[in-house]
């Protein structure tokens, strides 16, 4: 009985000093029911609570849809872990809100990041990602032979009467159901994400950048209702559809439903292998240059956590080239840095998907960095859709500005 | 005087204790933070203080004015046509900063008429959106209510009869109801399909392709029909089962007098049946009715409020708003504004179906 006593006891002696020696990192991430993504963050934890003895990080996975609204909740409970994925352009609402703090991270290590990946607010960077996401014009290569279509780059995009008129051909041809495909069918994030910078290259915006207190003039001025005039042309002029049933999103361009389909680097591979002359064209430039979207999911140290070093010391252990490329790899995303991409046979020179990366780095626009981001995206993305159903332009513009700066000025200005 | 519930009652208490106090913490306690939460700027997410705002949030949803605009006339003073009809001052021109009309910043218009003669009525609202929420609400009560009824009753009198293998129809009749809303809404999405949905493909063989297909969801005059009708199958058999149970409570006695005195089958229905049903149909029609008013699920998987508004609902707005625009005090507001429509209306019905003496 003694012996089991002393046995006992030792082993909880044990236990305790190991506890002691290593700190226990909480992590809450987005991926579950990802089996690739988990599997590659799960090896990036085993490797840097091996690597050291003063942290060991602990993972729990939410599904996608529910991220946010655990992160909400955790947050008014004051539950939240040490380390947060956080999409883009969530974090600086969170880091307004006082969920985050400053990750603290050797500059030298993120100085060759694409730009989107960064995410900063207020001068401080808060998160960074291990990779982006862009957004192109996918067509076939036979199609634009076969319209006659001189193939756009980044350099040389095409205007907007060179893309009107490959829209025109396209349709002429009568070859495909629409001659566009937008994704009208991902509602949600896809509207701001994938259609704002439209809004962009017409030289508007969701929110005038220079103050980030109104967006009139922005979002209602006279490159905004010329967008908007041009947005809803697209669906009158029967060059796009309105609604779009999902599983035409999914696989119309495969089933050759569409000349064109604007999408992202994500659904390359899977073009790629419908139609082997897949190519991915630049974003057209409607005035003020071509502009696609950027920044994707981050990582970032909690505003409660008690160990912010330790948290900072595993992102920053996960910046890693060899990591970028395993997610990259995993879950075909763009690695953050040009060394990783190399070590990606997709997106290395001369890859299939290597476009990507040019147009990351050279027309990406993140979504305006603003706490107030979260609202203006929903109503930025109802009055979209409102607009492609036939709405008085200037009017729903003009409703959208009001209901954006009546949303800035409940919120005193989002601290800018 | 010792009442009976505070008398050697410790038993009673204990047991209803567990549900009282969930009861308390998860819908007594919200319900007033809701009413305190609407007469602030209460955020879902902020650093800064709540503030009191008093009737704000409400003003700005309920803002309603209107506006009568006489035609532009040009220098003969001919009315100036365009597109073949007369054509009125620029409404922007009067809502968007125009020092003149500080009253009508910020407003849409919400529709508009004419009362005769050349000038024409529009109808401002401050929130237009939560105006048409509240119509398409009333709408679907206002459909859903008795054709719901209605079915269910019919179901149930099919249903209330000694056959062999009755209970086979009560079991499909009532299979609806037990699937979840999110997976009927989603199943529905696929029926309704614009393109290659089952009802279009039903429509277009029966007519043999006379028919076009109809973007049931995607179009403004379909979409609210469209899930009026999805909502009244998907819940006709709970209310089914209520009528039955109704029905199975008449005495037989009373039926029997009725055969022996060559009652017809309306008669039977019309003297014994429905009076029998009173009280069942009062509890009904005010379930439906407060069901009704809730509707948000079929919405929030369907059509997201769209095309046009024109599924927009209260709750739906609510939430919308609560959690989307994370604006907690204008969500309270909309469902404090539910609450008093949701009361009135029930007291309406109350006193509508009550015992006369």
């Amino acid at each position: 009985m003694k012996v089991f006593k002393l046995a006992a006891s030792a082993a909880i002696l044990c236990w305790a000093s190991a506890a002691q020696a290593q700190t226990t990192l909480s992590m809450w991430y987005h991926g579950a029911g990802n089996e690739v993504e988990l599997k590659l963050i799960n090896e990036v934890i085993t490797d840097f609570n091996a690597s050291q003895s003063d942290w060991k990080v602990e993972l729990q996975s939410f599904p996608q849809a529910a991220y946010n609204d655990s992160v909400v909740a955790g947050a008014l409970a004051g539950n939240l872990p040490d380390i947060l994925d956080v999409d883009g352009p969530n974090m600086p609402n969170w880091a307004w809100a006082g969920y985050m703090q400053p990750l603290v991270i050797d500059e030298s290590k993120i100085a060759n990041f694409l730009p989107g990946t960064k995410g900063v607010w207020d001068g401080k960077l808060y998160s960074i990602g291990l990779w982006d996401a862009a957004v192109a014009l996918v067509t076939r290569q036979s199609t634009l032979d076969e319209l006659g279509l001189r193939k756009p780059t980044v350099d040389a995009p095409w205007t907007k009467d060179e893309f009107m008129a490959a829209l025109d051909a396209a349709k002429a041809a009568g070859k495909w159901e629409y001659p566009l495909d937008l994704g009208m069918a991902w509602t949600g994030e896809w509207y701001p994400y994938a259609f704002s910078p439209f809004l962009q290259s017409f030289g508007g915006d969701i929110v005038d950048r220079s103050t980030y207190k109104t967006a009139e003039g922005a979002l209602n001025g006279d490159a905004a209702l010329a967008f908007g005039e041009w947005w809803q042309g697209l669906f009158k002029n029967g060059y796009a559809q309105a609604t779009q049933d999902p599983a035409d999103r999914d696989g119309g361009f495969a089933a050759g439903k569409y000349a064109f389909s604007w999408n992202g680097n994500w659904a390359a591979l899977g073009a790629l292998a419908a139609f082997p002359d897949t190519v991915f064209l630049p974003a057209p430039d409607l005035g003020a240059g071509p502009k696609i979207g950027a920044a994707s999911w981050q990582f970032g140290v909690s505003a409660t956590s008690k160990n912010p070093q330790g948290a900072a010391a595993f992102i920053e252990f996960a910046l890693q080239d060899k990591y970028l490329a395993a997610f990259s790899n995993g879950i075909g995303l763009i690695p953050a840095t040009p060394s990783a991409s190399e070590m990606v046979d997709n997106y290395k020179a001369g890859g299939p998907l290597s476009v990507f990366v040019e147009y990351s780095a050279k027309t990406a626009l993140v979504r305006p960095v603003t706490p107030g981001y979260v609202v203006q995206a929903k109503v930025f993305e109802k009055a979209l859709a409102d607009i492609a159903n036939g709405t008085d332009v200037a009017a729903t513009l003009d409703a959208a500005a009001d209901e954006i700066n009546a949303d800035i000025e409940k919120n005193g200005g989002y601290g800018h | 005087m010792a009442s009976k519930f505070t008398v050697s009652n410790r038993t009673g208490w204990l047991m209803a204790g567990p549900a009282v106090l969930l009861i308390a913490g998860f819908v007594i306690l919200p319900f007033f933070l809701a009413i305190g939460f609407s007469f602030t700027n209460q955020r879902l997410v902020s650093p800064n203080p709540t503030e009191f705002t008093g009737l704000e949030n409400y003003r700005q949803l309920l803002g309603v004015t209107t506006l009568t605009l006489e035609p532009v006339r040009d220098e003969a003073g001919a009315v100036v046509m365009k597109d073949g009809a007369p054509e009125y001052p620029s409404l922007r021109s009067l809502t968007r900063n125009n020092p003149d009309r500080p009253d009508l910043a910020g407003m849409r218009e919400w529709f508009n008429f004419s009362t005769g003669g050349d000038s024409r009525t529009y109808v401002l609202a401050r929130d237009v959106v939560f105006m048409k929420a509240i119509v398409n609400t009333f709408i679907f009560v206002i459909v859903v209510a008795p054709v719901q009824a209605g079915l269910a009753l019919g179901l149930a009198l099919l249903i209330n009869q000694r056959l062999r293998g009755i209970n086979v129809f009560r079991a499909i009749y009532f299979m609806p109801v037990v699937v979840s809303i999110v997976v009927v809404s989603l199943l529905w999405r696929l029926i309704y399909d614009g393109q290659s949905g089952l009802l279009n493909n039903l429509l277009g063989t029966i007519s043999f392709g006379l028919i076009p297909p109809v973007d049931w969801l995607g179009n403004p005059s379909t979409a609210l029909g469209s899930i009026i009708a999805m909502s009244i199958w998907q819940a006709v058999g709970f209310h089914m089962v209520i009528w039955l149970s109704g029905l199975q409570t008449i005495s037989p006695t009373l039926y029997e007098a009725a055969a022996i005195e060559g009652a017809s089958k309306w008669q039977v229905f019309r003297y014994i049946t429905w009076p029998g049903l009173r009280n069942t149909a009062v509890l009904i029609l005010i379930v439906i009715t407060m069901q009704a008013f809730g509707l948000f699920a079929q919405i929030d998987v369907m059509t997201n409020g769209g095309p046009l508004d024109s599924t927009q609902t209260i709750v739906f707005q609510a939430i919308e708003r609560g959690y989307g625009k994370q604006d907690i005090s204008g969500g309270s507001a909309i469902s404090v504004i539910l609450f008093v429509i949701v009361l009135s209306i029930s007291l309406i019905q109350r006193w509508l179906t009550r015992e006369k003496s």
